[in-house]
C-alpha cells in the first residue's frame, strides 16, 4: 500500500519502512520553533527537569529556532521581560537560530524559517504557533503545538504519541485569472469544507495550478490550512522548491525531494478549478464564512491591513504598490502595511514599493505580526470594519470584540483602500 | 453531580476563550482571570469566585479552534472546569490533555446552562432533561499522557528511562 507524503516523512523520522494513518509514532523533530511564547516553554522545560538531578539542556540547540514577532518592539514591560528571558535562554543554551528585534534579520517566524533555509523538504517541523502549517509549502510536515508539548520536544528531540493523520488530497487545475491570487484559492477551499472540514487531517495540494505557484503563494495556502482545522498543509516539493531554497534561501547543499506514492491512500479527494475563481472574502466572525467579492462589494471599511505570515511577502507588496501607484488611499481609511520580514522590507524599499505605498497614504510599519492578533499596533475602535490580508477574523481578533474583520487577498485590500469600500480589483484595474 | 454554567455553540475560538491581548500573561496561576474575558458577565462571576470547581462548559463542534496558545487551556484548568464538546480542535485538545484539563468528547450532548449532569467514564447523563449521551473515549496514545499525570510528568518519566 502506498504512502502519502506525510506518511513517508513520518516513516523516515521513526526509522520504519512504512507507517499508515492511525499508527501512533514518536518522530524525531528536525526543527522546533517558538516566538515570544518561548518564555512559557522555558518555564515548562525547567519544570520537567525538577527533581531529576539532570541538567536542563535542550536536546540539540541547532534544531531550535526562537524568533520575536508577536509584539515587536515590546509594547509593555511584561512582554519586554518575556523577550529578555528568551534572549538569555538562547544565549545560555547556544541557540543560534535566534532572531531578535533587528532591522536586518528580524521578522515573522513563518517568513524567517523559509527565507533562511531552515526548513527543508521531508523535515518534521513543530512550532508553538498554529500557523506553523505554513512550512508545508516547502514539503515539510509542519504543525502547531502548545508550549508544554514544545518543552517536551526540547527535552527529548521527539514528539510523543503522534497519531499519523489521514490526508485529504486537493487537486487544483486551471489558470488563475488576473487579480485572483493564492489567498482566494485557500479562502474558497475553507468556505467549501468549513472551519472543521479537515480537523485532525493533512491537506496535500496537487495539480498544475499548484505547480505553477511560487513558494510565496504556497506559503499562503499552507498557512491557512489550519483554518480548515487541518493538522498540516503540504505541497510536495518540486523544482520550484529547489529554486526557492537555492536562489532565495541561500541553501548551498543538495536537497532531496519527497513525493507521495502513486497509490497513496487518501481520506478524500477534492478537485478545484483556479480559472473559475473570483476574488474571495471571509466575512465576520469565522474564516469559513466566505463569499465572493461581488457579494460584499460596497461595504465601507475603516482600516486596511496588509501583511502577516499569510500575505506580507514581496509579491504581495508588489501587487499592492502596483494598484496604489500614483493614487491615494481614501480619507476614511487607515492603511497599515507590515512587511513579513526585515529582508522583505529592504527588498520592497529598494524596489520602490514602500515609497509608492507611503505616497498613497499608507503607514509602513516594522516587520511583525502587527494587529493580526490584537495584541499590539492598529487596534480597532468599536464598530470599526477592518479588511485585512491576515488569516483570522474571529470576534475580538484585532483587539476589539465590537469590531468586524474581513479577510481577503492583497489585490482586494489594495483596490478597497482606494475607494474606502470593499472593491473588486478586477474592475477598473 | 456537576452543573452547566456556560453553554456555547460551534467553532468557539481560542480568541474567545483567552483573547490575544492577554497573551503576555503566561503563568497558569495568572491566566484564569482572563478566561472568556469578552463574555463580561461570565468573566465577572468567575473572578468573584461564584463558580464552583468541577462546573461544566458545554460547547458544539471544533471547540478551541485557532491559536495554539496554551493559556486557553490553562485558564480553564485553574478553576477546574470540565469542558464537554461535540468535538475539539486538535491543538486545544492536545494542550488540555498535556495540562490535565478535563475535556470530554460527547458528539450528541444536549444541555443548557443550569442543567445538572452526572458524568461517568462512558456517558453523560443530563439529570435535568432526563437524557443520556455516550462519550467518545480519547485515543489510547492520549490517555497514556493523562494516566501519567500530564505531559510534564510523562516526559520526565521518559527522560529518566533514557538516562
Amino acid at each position: 500500500m502506498g504512502m502519502t507524503v506525510v506518511e513517508k516523512i513520518l516513516a523516515r523520522a521513526t526509522d520504519q519502512p512504512s507507517v499508515k494513518a492511525g499508527d501512533v509514532v514518536e518522530p524525531r523533530v528536525d526543527l522546533a520553533m517558538s516566538h515570544e511564547n518561548g518564555a512559557l516553554v522555558i518555564n515548562q522545560f525547567q519544570e520537567i527537569y525538577q527533581g531529576t538531578g539532570l541538567e536542563a539542556k535542550v536536546w540539540d540547540p541547532d534544531k531550535i529556532a526562537l524568533i520575536f514577532d508577536h509584539r515587536v518592539p515590546a509594547e509593555g514591560a511584561k512582554t519586554a521581560t518575556n523577550q529578555k528571558k528568551v534572549r538569555t535562554f538562547a544565549g545560555a543554551q547556544g541557540i543560534h537560530k535566534f532572531h531578535d528585534i533587528r532591522g536586518d534579520e528580524g521578522g515573522i517566524c513563518h517568513q524567517i524559517l523559509p527565507e533562511n533555509g531552515y526548513v527543508r523538504p521531508g523535515q518534521v517541523v513543530v512550532g508553538t504557533d498554529s500557523h506553523t502549517t505554513s512550512h508545508g509549502a516547502l514539503g515539510a510536515f509542519a504543525f502547531g503545538i502548545g508550549a508544554t508539548e514544545m518543552a517536551s520536544v526540547w527535552a527529548l528531540g521527539r514528539i510523543l504519541n503522534v497519531e499519523v493523520p489521514t490526508t485529504i488530497k486537493v487537486n487544483v487545475v486551471g489558470e488563475f485569472q488576473p487579480y485572483v491570487l493564492a489567498k482566494d484559492l485557500i479562502l474558497h477551499l475553507i468556505g467549501k469544507i468549513s472551519a472543521q472540514g479537515a480537523n485532525f487531517k493533512v491537506i496535500e495540494f496537487h495539480g498544475p495550478a499548484i505547480r505553477k505557484l511560487s513558494t510565496s503563494g504556497r506559503l499562503t495556502i499552507c498557512n491557512m490550512a489550519v483554518e480548515a482545522g487541518a493538522t498540516a498543509g503540504i505541497v510536495p516539493a518540486d523544482a520550484e522548491t529547489l529554486r526557492y531554497l537555492h536562489e532565495e534561501a541561500g541553501v548551498k547543499e543538495d536537497v532531496e525531494i519527497l513525493g507521495p506514492d502513486a497509490d497513496a491512500v487518501y481520506d478524500q479527494v477534492i478537485e478545484l478549478d483556479a480559472s473559475q475563481l473570483a476574488p474571495q472574502i471571509a466575512c465576520p466572525h469565522t474564516v469559513d464564512n466566505v463569499k465572493s467579492v461581488q457579494e460584499v462589494a460596497g461595504k465601507v471599511v475603516n482600516q486596511i491591513v496588509i501583511g502577516s505570515c499569510t500575505n506580507g511577502r514581496l509579491d504581495d507588496l508588489q501587487i499592492v504598490a502596483r494598484i496604489l501607484e500614483g493614487k491615494k488611499v481614501a480619507r476614511n481609511v487607515r492603511m497599515l502595511v507590515f512587511p513579513a520580514s526585515a529582508r522583505i522590507y529592504l527588498q520592497a524599499l529598494k524596489a520602490g514599493y514602500l515609497a509608492t505605498l507611503m505616497e498613497a497614504g499608507a503607514v509602513v510599519m516594522n516587520s511583525g505580526c502587527g494587529p493580526c492578533l490584537g495584541v499590539h499596533q492598529g487596534a480597532l475602535a468599536d464598530g470599526d470594519v477592518a479588511l485585512a490580508t491576515t488569516n483570522r477574523n474571529f470576534k475580538g481578533r484585532m483587539g476589539n470584540p465590537a469590531a468586524e474583520v474581513y479577510l481577503c487577498s492583497p489585490a482586494v485590500a489594495a483596490a478597497s483602500a482606494l475607494t474606502g469600500k470593499i472593491t473588486d480589483p478586477r474592475k477598473g484595474a | 453531580m456537576s452543573k452547566v454554567v456556560l453553554k456555547l455553540g460551534d467553532d468557539v475560538s481560542t480568541d474567545i476563550i483567552y483573547p490575544g491581548r492577554f497573551m503576555a500573561t503566561v503563568l497558569p496561576s495568572e491566566t484564569p482571570q482572563y478566561a472568556f474575558a469578552d463574555l463580561l458577565d461570565f468573566n465577572a462571576r468567575l473572578k468573584q469566585k461564584e463558580i464552583q470547581p468541577l462546573s461544566v462548559i458545554v460547547a458544539g463542534g471544533n471547540f478551541g479552534c485557532g491559536s495554539s496558545r496554551e493559556q486557553a487551556a490553562s485558564c480553564l484548568k485553574g478553576p477546574e472546569f470540565i469542558v464537554i464538546a461535540r468535538d475539539f480542535a486538535r491543538i486545544f485538545l492536545q494542550n488540555s490533555i498535556n495540562l490535565g484539563l478535563n475535556t470530554i468528547i460527547c458528539p450528541d450532548i444536549e444541555a443548557e446552562a443550569g442543567d445538572e449532569l452526572e458524568i461517568s467514564a462512558n456517558q453523560v447523563v443530563n439529570l435535568t432533561q432526563e437524557k443520556s449521551f455516550a462519550i467518545t473515549p480519547l485515543p489510547r496514545a492520549r490517555q497514556a499522557i493523562i494516566d501519567a499525570g500530564g505531559l510534564i510528568a510523562y516526559t520526565r518519566e521518559r527522560l529518566m528511562a533514557n538516562k
